[in-house]
Order: C-alpha cells, then sequence, then structure tokens
C-alpha cells in the first residue's frame, strides 16, 4: 500500500489546485488549432481596428497619442475579458461529462476543481496578453513608459479576468451545459466591453450612455492601463476604483460559485 | 457477517418525483449486491447519495459506519465510483488520469507512476496508456475510468450500469474484470438493468421498482419467489405429442402446452415436484419415448414480470422512461 499523505486545511486546497491547475495544461498544446484560433480573434481585432477605424477614430484623440497606443490596453481588457468565457465553458463541459462527479467522490477540496480552473485559464489569459503586445508592436504600439510598466499593465488585466472568471464559474455551473455556457458567458460581454472606452473615447458618446460607460470598470481598467503604458504612472484616484471592482467581484462571486459547485 | 454498506429509508424527491421512496438495503463486507430494476427506477440516484454526491431528503445511509451526509470526507477516502458514463478527462492520456487521481488522493510521484503502470496493465491498457482516452473505443474507456475509481484501493466499489450501451464482447470483458476484483474481497455496489448481469456477478440481488424496494434475496431465491417451475419433456416421436398432451392432462388441473415445432410438452408445476414425477411415470405407462425432461426454474426476468407487472429491460438502451429517469433526475 502506497503511503497517503493529503495535507489538511488550506494547504488541501493549494495541493488540489495545482494539481487540477495541471489537468487543464497538460492537454493545452494538444489541441494546439484551439490555441490558434484563441489568438487569432485579438490579432483580427487589432489589425481591423487600427486600419479600418483607426483613421478616423484616431482624429479626436490627443495629437500627441497614436490609435494603437490608445487601442492596446483596451483591446487587452476586451479580449481577456471575452477569454474568461472558456471558465464557463470548462466548468459546464466538466459538469456534463461526468467529470465534476468524479471529482466530488474524491476527498479533496471543495473548491478545488473552480480553482484549478481558473488558474489555469489565467495562465492562459496571460499568454493571450503577451500575444496582444507583440501583435501591438506591430501596429506601432510601444512601452513607452518602460518594460516594467508593461509587465504591470499584463498583470492588472489577468487579475481582472481571474476575478471576471468567477461570474464565468458561476454561469457555467448554473446553465450546466457547455453550448450553452458559451452563448450565455458570451452575450453579455458585447454591452460590456463595447459601452466603455475600450475602442473610442467615451465622450464621442451620448451623453446618458457616457454617465454607464464611464463607470463600467472595464473603461475604468482600460484607462487605467493607458496610464501605465503612456504615462508610466496612474493619475490619482484610478487605482482604487479598478482595485474594488476586482475584490468586490471575487467577494460576490468566488462564495456563489462554489456553493453552486456544492449543489451541483 | 458485518454489513459495510446500511441505508435505511434513503427518500430523494426532485420536484413533485419522488425519485427515491424510502430504500433500505445492507451490503455484507466482502459481498456483491446488485441493485436491479428499469431506467428511472432509483437506482443511480440510490448511488449518487451512498457516493455523497446527492444529499438524501430522509433517511441515512453509513459506509464502513462513516455517514453519508455528516462523515462525507471519510465515506470519500473509502469508496470508488465508477459511473454510466466514463468520467475521465478525455483529453488526458489513460496514465494521466490514473496518476491524476493518485496525486489528488495524496500519493507521492513515484507512488502514483508505479500505481498508474500496475492498472493500465491489469486492465490491458499497457499499450494505450499514453494514448489521450478520446482515442479510446467505449469498452477501453469503461476500463479505464474502472481503473481510476480503483487507484485508493477502495473498500466499496460502485459500479453505477457498468456495462449500459457496451457491446457483448465488451461487456463480457467487464464482467471478466469486475470478477476479478470480487475475487479479491472488494465489496461492490452494482446497478444494472440487466436481470443478466445481476444473476452473473452479484451474491444478493435487491429488485427497485419507482424508487421502492419491491424484492430482495439472492438470485434463486427471487426465482423461487415466483414458484413457477416448468416441467419440459422433450418427446423422441413429435407424432406422440398429442397423446402424451391427454396423458399429462389427466394428472391433475397444472396447465399443459405442447409446442409442436420442437416436439416439447410444457406443465407448469409450481413447487410440486411430485407432480412432475407423476406425469413422466405416467408418459412412461402409456409408451411414450421421451428424448428428454428437465425442471426449469424461471429466469430472473419471468421474476421481474411477475413482481412489478412489467418487463425489467427496455428494447434500447435510450432513455424510454416515464417517471424521473435517473440521469434527468440527477442533474
Amino acid at each position: 500500500m502506497s503511503a497517503l499523505s493529503r495535507p489538511r486545511g488550506p494547504a488541501a486546497l493549494l495541493h488540489d489546485g495545482v494539481i487540477l491547475t495541471w489537468r487543464n495544461l497538460v492537454s493545452l498544446p494538444r489541441t494546439p488549432e484551439l490555441l490558434l484560433f484563441t489568438l487569432i480573434q485579438p490579432i483580427m481585432f487589432v489589425l481591423l481596428f487600427t486600419y479600418v477605424f483607426g483613421g478616423s477614430i484616431g482624429q479626436s484623440l490627443p495629437p500627441d497619442v497614436s490609435y494603437a497606443q490608445f487601442l492596446i490596453p483596451g483591446i487587452m481588457v476586451q479580449t481577456l475579458v471575452f477569454s474568461t468565457n472558456s471558465t464557463a465553458v470548462g466548468l459546464a463541459d466538466d459538469l456534463q461529462k461526468g467529470l465534476v462527479d468524479r471529482f466530488r467522490s474524491l476527498p479533496i477540496a471543495r473548491s478545488a476543481v473552480l480553482v484549478g480552473r481558473i488558474c489555469s485559464d489565467a495562465v492562459r489569459l496571460t499568454m493571450v496578453a503577451v500575444v496582444l503586445v507583440a501583435i501591438g508592436y506591430v501596429v506601432g504600439f510601444r512601452l513607452e513608459a518602460g518594460i516594467g510598466w508593461g509587465v504591470l499593465m499584463i498583470l492588472t488585466a489577468v487579475a481582472f479576468g481571474f476575478s471576471m472568471s468567477w461570474i464565468m464559474a458561476t454561469i457555467g455551473l448554473s446553465v450546466r451545459d457547455a453550448e450553452t455556457a458559451s452563448t450565455a458567458g458570451f452575450v453579455w460581454l458585447f454591452p460590456l466591453t463595447f459601452v466603455s472606452s475600450v475602442f473610442v473615447p467615451v465622450t464621442s458618446m451620448p451623453g446618458w450612455l457616457q454617465v454607464i460607460a464611464r463607470n463600467n470598470p472595464v473603461t475604468l481598467l482600460s484607462n487605467l492601463l493607458r496610464e501605465f503604458t503612456l504615462i508610466g504612472r496612474p493619475a490619482a484616484g484610478t487605482v482604487l476604483p479598478v482595485l474594488l471592482w476586482m475584490v468586490g467581484i471575487v467577494v460576490v462571486f468566488a462564495p456563489l460559485a462554489v456553493s453552486r459547485y456544492r449543489k451541483v | 457477517m458485518s454489513n459495510l454498506i446500511e441505508v435505511n429509508g434513503l427518500v430523494k424527491h426532485f420536484g413533485a418525483t419522488r425519485a427515491v421512496d424510502g430504500v433500505s438495503f445492507n451490503v455484507g463486507t466482502g459481498t456483491v449486491l446488485g441493485l436491479l430494476g428499469p431506467n428511472g427506477a432509483g437506482k443511480t440516484t440510490t448511488v449518487r447519495m451512498l457516493a455523497t454526491l446527492l444529499t438524501p431528503d430522509a433517511g441515512s445511509a453509513s459506509i464502513d459506519g462513516f455517514d453519508v451526509v455528516t462523515d462525507a470526507t471519510s465515506v470519500r477516502s473509502i469508496i470508488g465510483l465508477t459511473g454510466q458514463y466514463a468520467a475521465v478527462d478525455e483529453k488526458l492520456t489513460g496514465r494521466e488520469n490514473l496518476w491524476m487521481v493518485g496525486r489528488l488522493l495524496g500519493m507521492r510521484r513515484d507512488d502514483a507512476d508505479a500505481r498508474a503502470s500496475e492498472l493500465l496493465a491489469r486492465f490491458r491498457l499497457s499499450d494505450a496508456g499514453d494514448r489521450q482516452v478520446k482515442t479510446y473505443s467505449g469498452g477501453m474507456r469503461r476500463r479505464v475510468d474502472l481503473a481510476v475509481s480503483l487507484v485508493g484501493r477502495p473498500e466499496v466499489l460502485f459500479l453505477d450500469e457498468p456495462t449500459t450501451g457496451l457491446d457483448p464482447a465488451s461487456r463480457i470483458e467487464m464482467w471478466e474484470v469486475t470478477r476479478e476484483l470480487i475475487s479479491e474481497g472488494t465489496t461492490v455496489l452494482l446497478t444494472t438493468q440487466y436481470l443478466e448481469e445481476a444473476d452473473e456477478l452479484a451474491d444478493r440481488i435487491v429488485v427497485i421498482d419507482s424508487g421502492r424496494v419491491i424484492a430482495e434475496g439472492t438470485a434463486e431465491e427471487l426465482k423461487d419467489r415466483t414458484g413457477g417451475r416448468t416441467l419440459e419433456l422433450t418427446l423422441t416421436q413429435r407424432a406422440d405429442l398429442e397423446r402424451a398432451t391427454t396423458i399429462a392432462m389427466r394428472i391433475g388441473d397444472r396447465p399443459v402446452t405442447a409446442r409442436s415445432d420442437v416436439a416439447t410438452l410444457e406443465v407448469e408445476v409450481g413447487r410440486d415436484t411430485e407432480y412432475a414425477a407423476r406425469v413422466v411415470a405416467a408418459l412412461s405407462e402409456g409408451g411414450i419415448a421421451v428424448e428428454e425432461f428437465r425442471l426449469q426454474r424461471p429466469s430472473l426476468d419471468d421474476v421481474f414480470l411477475s413482481l412489478t407487472g412489467h418487463a425489467a429491460e427496455a428494447e434500447a438502451d435510450g432513455e424510454e422512461d416515464e417517471n424521473g429517469d435517473d440521469e434527468q433526475a440527477d442533474s
């Protein structure tokens, strides 16, 4: 009989979370097509927006800011937010295939499956973010404030994606079917990311919409990331709202997702 | 013999449906209990409650003394669960699936490696071990699923419809593997809608229908319960069949059926073996040559039909079920 030594308490969650993160990541290179198409969408968006809309939108930007400089931080937020959909799809798929039953019949930490999914998705988000910066360089984006602020931009965007993943986990465990999860996770992301400063300056919108757009966490985060890359320091009072949104989302949705997981 | 599994009045509702409606039974240590019933009878729901995946609405159950609700973690460390649909990660290889579960159970890396190799060899999956599970055949998936549920050497194994949807060859292969496990002393709770499967593998059978236990006993006891033994006499000369029928009917009031296609006479003698002897003797006196005779006990199919008033096995494995299909009920 091989020795069993399961850690207890929070160490158990770490132990199980690491193994389940591994399970989601190890198969990633085996479906290179999937990885490729995950990356094609943001690349396409960068090229389309820069060359199709960039000319006209760029005119409403301050004269010293190029559209690429404006677009890349925003599109990074938009892309990562959309990428969190895989948390909903992945969990719904595990539910549908009976894998969640398998894990729930094992003496492992209750939230380990969620943690494993969300952490592996965060790794994937980081990869997408790095690719975005690279394609940004092709269209004229530059990390003017230095590489350190670039790294901070990626980390902050991924952290926001991490918090959004908890919403997606709640959705995935509620709809319980991978196809429905894919749609249910997607639809609300369009207004969330388009009614924001991701693609255009908020000032170009009608007044009532500006109110929503200005308070949208996607706007707050996009603007913060622009300050990181352009100026190299956040303006006064721009960090706290973003931080509050991220913490708030996790505080509300992590317990919700865990309780849904327990009841499935 | 002590009971490893004790189930007392389990109840589970899904909306208005009482999927499990007061089920009680015990499973002795080292024995195999077959939970037999049609689709939607509540078998899977019962197993899911025992495997700590569902909380009962009423009643209680314990495994090796651990309550499935209040001591779920202890229960989880001594059970193995193999579901109707292979619950393994298709994107991982067979070996990775086994390794992952070993690690989750707290094995060291090399122990998990060794256990994975051992189980792959045992389930004839060594060659396929490093391929992704999505390339496996149906039978191979079931075997790897079973292997995964055995990584932690569970005291109790739940086999939930282990052969549903498998082709006959794969089914027999699953039976062989299961028999090996049984011979090693693992306590098994097997759910099945196949009477043949319960007969082949189980020491005792609990028949459930519409969420209730309707009969319990060994396969032999259940067959005895209907009491209907049939004396079958195959005649040497088909031409004698009519005369033989007349002689057999003169013995008493037991029903006689003549089957001219196989030159066979069937007399329903119930429990009365004496009656059967008299029929055989009378035919012999009447100068009728009997090629062969045998006392046939009812099949479990007959038993099920007489217990429930409907047949046990659905035509196909489809979800043609009226009172809350197992899967639907569980989801």
